[in-house]
């Protein structure tokens, strides 16, 4: 058993591992985190993202042991319903999700976008989330959600 | 690992309420249920002749709806708010939905087919009028004046013309109506609609986006554990031996094995996925799959059929034959995947005193007899509840994700949660089946189309099936029903025009090479994309602007006004196909087509601008453009969702997802070997919506399926002049087509 001391959300959280490799994803579901998803474990789909120093990152393919020590950040930490992030509430005002199974990797992913460039053109847009799929076919309403956010179109 | 509770998790009594408890999740933001628990927990009428199996006014002045048509994502979570507050007079925020659960709503059947809405939303129209009239009944005697006199506004009765009045609590609360549905109770006039109409947000839509809403993905049960199902490597392979010495170096880990199913178990999710990795276990060869290179001849070869005409009309031709064109074509659109985002997962709590499971089925109904049979337990000893799952259009690996966790709850005496993982979703969730179509017909050179012959090959669905067969009850040997379910797979094969005659003959096949099952607007993308491709052969042969060919042998009024506002919307050129760029290097184009889905539903008219790469092949859809009628239109945002999902979504399917095999099993396995669409081939979406108030609703979320290979065959048709009549449309198969210019 080792243990590990995760930073996430802020707050501070130890776990005991007997497997260094278990990737980021099960740890955080099984403290309760449950926004990010499972969807293929090959970090082919981008619904385990979360922002791993500011960077989206698949937590399927992270391990603990490489994610110790840096500052995640789940949905669950950008915002809540009664105080959304802006991303969040551009989601919910644009009525983005269908099944909604996409939504916190989406979610991530723009907001690690927009730090990184806080104007960014659709095409931007587009090349940020290709590694985020959407099987409801939302597309189109994220793009203009993320705009909405970085405060440009809508 | 050890990692405490997090504090939200449930306690067992609480989850034990699964309806009430569903509900506080997926409506944080929304009043809660209004119905104290122990209300919950009792048995209620679920009769769908009651008007209270439907509804209750509860003490606090809410209104509960229970309803099994269940919100998948398609909004019906609002949409049944806003049907039930129109008819009753109470505003949506003071309603609550309770769904999909078998102990306390109604049987309205499986959420499919787009009748969500159209079926299941005029029962809960009819059971609100009812209702409503009752209220006001009882309204009239309190305040001692004519039934004729009063409104039901805002939660209360009151004279219409002003004064007090009474809350629909003070008059019911808590206490039942005990009245039949009146299908003659007087509905609201649509043009006093305040809610119906109107474009409301979503109520999910807040947690969704913050992570507070609790998937099947997400619920736990205390005491629970992990299961991963070991699928074999060959679909028929029987299990020999399994060596559970392979797995004693993860702690807590075991295997299970009934018969031939295997399954291993773990106390956290990890290990229980380290352990299916580990184990070791010995299959029986099989091989019994058809040769992928040699699907459609062995479709048309395949002797156990049965001939059925389905349709024959009008008489042989009166136009001159030697005037006519004859034209004939096969097209083929192969198996493909649900393709679900998120791998199925279910939670099963069952022992000698209940039989619970938690699943995102979208039938808890009709599953609930069929789990009853292979468990062995009477029907009412098991209850299904729904939860959100990962999107699903029809049915994918979610109940078989079920029948595992409730067979391997009782089998090893506690709870367990089974988690697919990508590759047994799309391996093993039942596929849309493949389709073939040889289409023949003539026209003249008016645009007049003398005959019309469709023949198809088509998975027949097993007399009195009530399901599709589930993978575990069969691998277990436990009681299972067995043949084919594909939906209603052969609708929308004959045109939606005037034709002299027309013949649609059927030769159903009594196997299907993977188990197939309703996907997604079931076997009418393939029908509406033969047919509507081959009246643009037949409007290219009279060398008629497709619109215009169509134009000129529609009647109906209805879809002659989708097809002229689509032309509007796209600014099309009448001008016969294909364009005059097709030697370009970037060849540019427009196509169309047009369905009447299921010639008695939604209309709808798509049309595409595409770009075609002649060195690549590649296919870029610039624009799509939709005109869509689906009748009364109870929440345009919902129906616009529904209507850009479909048109994306199958896309996907036209542009690149067939499902790979070889002999033994599924090999398209991953995002790598199925892809899906992904951003960078999302197109421009321009949608306009036909709402007809005094209509009835129709469905939104199929039709807008239908048209979508047609309209980009057509489109690429118009580009390069080269017609693809195989799905997918992968850059290899443009320029192999492209080569035969």
């Amino acid at each position: 058993m080792a243990s590990y001391r995760l930073r996430i959300n802020g707050g501070e959280r130890t776990i005991e591992l007997s497997d260094p490799d278990q990737p980021l994803l099960y740890a955080l579901r099984g403290l309760g985190l449950t926004a990010a998803k499972f969807g293929c474990g090959l970090g082919q789909c981008g619904v385990c993202n979360v922002l791993l120093d500011g960077r989206a990152t698949r937590s399927c393919l992270e391990t603990i042991a490489s994610a110790a020590g840096k500052s995640i950040v789940t949905l669950e930490g950008l915002g809540s319903i009664s105080a959304p992030h802006p991303v969040q509430a551009a989601f919910i005002k644009e009525q983005v999700p269908q099944c909604g199974y996409c939504t916190s990797g989406m979610i991530i992913s723009a907001v690690a976008l927009l730090a990184e460039k806080p104007k960014p053109t659709e095409e931007d847009i587009r090349e940020a989330l290709e590694g985020n799929l959407c099987r409801c076919g939302t597309h189109v309403r994220i793009i203009r959600a993320v705009m909405a956010a970085s405060g440009q179109g809508g | 690992m050890a990692v405490a509770l997090a504090p939200h998790r449930l306690t067992r009594r609480a989850v034990l309420k699964g309806g009430a408890l569903t509900f506080g999740f997926a409506f944080a933001g929304l009043p809660t249920h209004g119905l104290a628990d122990e209300a919950l927990a009792a048995p209620r009428s679920v009769n769908p002749n009651e008007v209270d199996s439907f509804l209750s006014v509860n003490g606090d002045g809410t209104v509960t709806l229970f309803c099994s048509k269940v919100d998948l994502g398609q909004g019906l979570r609002i949409a049944m708010r806003q049907i039930a507050g129109e008819e009753l007079g109470i505003s949506v925020d003071m309603i609550n939905y309770v769904e999909g659960d078998t102990a306390l709503t109604p049987d309205q059947g499986r959420t499919s087919g787009s009748n969500g809405i159209q079926r299941g939303g005029m029962q809960i129209r009819q059971a609100a009028a009812t209702a409503r009239q009752a209220l006001v009944e009882l309204a009239a005697q309190r305040l001692n004046t004519k039934a004729d006199d009063l409104v039901a506004s805002d939660g209360e009765v009151r004279p219409k013309s002003g004064g007090a009045g009474v809350r629909f609590a003070d008059l019911i609360g808590g206490r039942s109506f005990n009245l039949k549905l009146n299908s003659k109770a007087p509905l609201k006039d649509p043009v006093t609609y305040t809610l119906v109409g109107k474009p409301l947000p979503r109520p999910d839509l807040p947690a969704k986006c913050t992570g507070s809403l609790t998937y099947i993905h997400d619920f736990s049960l205390p005491g629970m554990v992990h299961a991963r199902v070991i699928r074999p490597p060959a679909i028929g392979a029987t299990l020999i031996s399994v060596d559970e010495s392979s797995i004693k170096h993860l702690a807590g880990a075991s295997a299970v094995r009934i018969k031939d199913f295997l399954a291993v178990i773990a106390e956290d999710e990890w290990t229980a996925v380290r352990a299916a990795r580990a184990l070791r276990a010995q299959w029986s060869e099989w091989s019994g799959l058809p040769a992928q290179d040699k699907l459609i001849e062995t479709i048309r070869a395949n002797p156990a059929t049965t001939e059925e005409v389905l349709v024959t009309r009008g008489q042989p031709g009166t136009g001159s034959p030697s005037r006519a064109m004859t034209r004939a074509a096969s097209y083929f659109w192969p198996m493909q995947s649900h393709g679900s985002i998120g791998p199925s997962r279910a939670v099963a709590d069952i022992d000698s005193d209940k039989a619970i499971v938690w699943t995102a089925s979208q039938g808890t109904h009709g599953n609930r007899k069929t789990f009853a049979r292979f468990l062995g337990l009477p029907e009412e000893k098991v209850r299904l509840v729904y939860l959100d799952g990962s999107g699903c259009y029809g049915m994918n690996g979610h109940e078989d994700a079920a029948a595992d966790a409730a067979i391997l709850s009782p089998a090893v005496g506690r709870p367990v949660r089974v988690q697919w993982s990508r590759e047994d979703e799309l391996g093993w969730d039942p596929k849309g089946p493949p389709q073939l179509l040889d289409i023949s017909g003539a026209v003249d050179p008016s645009g007049r189309i003398l005959q019309w012959h469709t023949e198809m090959w088509l998975p027949q669905t097993t007399r009195g099936l009530p399901d599709v067969p589930l993978l575990a009850p069969a691998a277990a040997g436990l009681d299972n029903v067995r043949g084919l379910q594909p939906g209603l797979i052969s609708q929308n094969a004959d045109p939606p025009y005037a034709v002299d005659s027309v013949q649609v003959l059927v030769h159903w096949l009594e196997d299907a090479p993977l188990r197939p099952a309703p996907l997604r607007s079931p076997g009418k993308p393939a029908n509406c994309f033969a047919v509507e491709s081959f009246t643009d052969e037949l409007a290219f042969a009279a060398r008629l602007d497709p619109i215009e060919f169509r134009l000129r042998s529609l009647a109906d009024p209805r879809g002659i006004a989708v097809i002229k506002r689509l032309a509007a919307l796209m600014n099309w050129q009448s001008r016969p196909s294909p364009g005059s760029n097709k030697d370009a290097a970037i060849m540019r184009g427009r196509g169309m087509a047009y369905v009447h889905y299921k010639h008695n539903e939604t209309y709808v008219a798509t049309g595409m601008e595409v770009a075609v790469e002649r060195t690549s092949g590649r296919i870029r859809v610039e624009r799509v453009a939709c005109t869509h009628d689906c009748g009364q239109i109870i929440n345009p945002d919902g129906v616009r969702a529904q209507v850009e999902g479909g048109i994306v979504q199958t896309l996907s399917r036209v542009l690149m997802e067939e499902v790979k095999f070889d002999r033994s099993r599924v090999t398209s396995r991953d995002w790598s070997t199925y892809p899906i669409l992904r951003f960078s081939d999302a197109p421009k979406l321009d949608i306009a919506l036909v709402d007809r108030p005094t209509e009835p609703p129709l469905g939104a979320g199929d039709a807008s399926c239908a048209p979508v290979g047609a309209a980009l065959a057509n489109a690429v048709f118009d580009a390069t002049g080269a017609r693809l009549r195989t799905v997918p449309f992968t850059p290899e198969r443009v320029k192999s087509a492209l080569g035969g210019v």
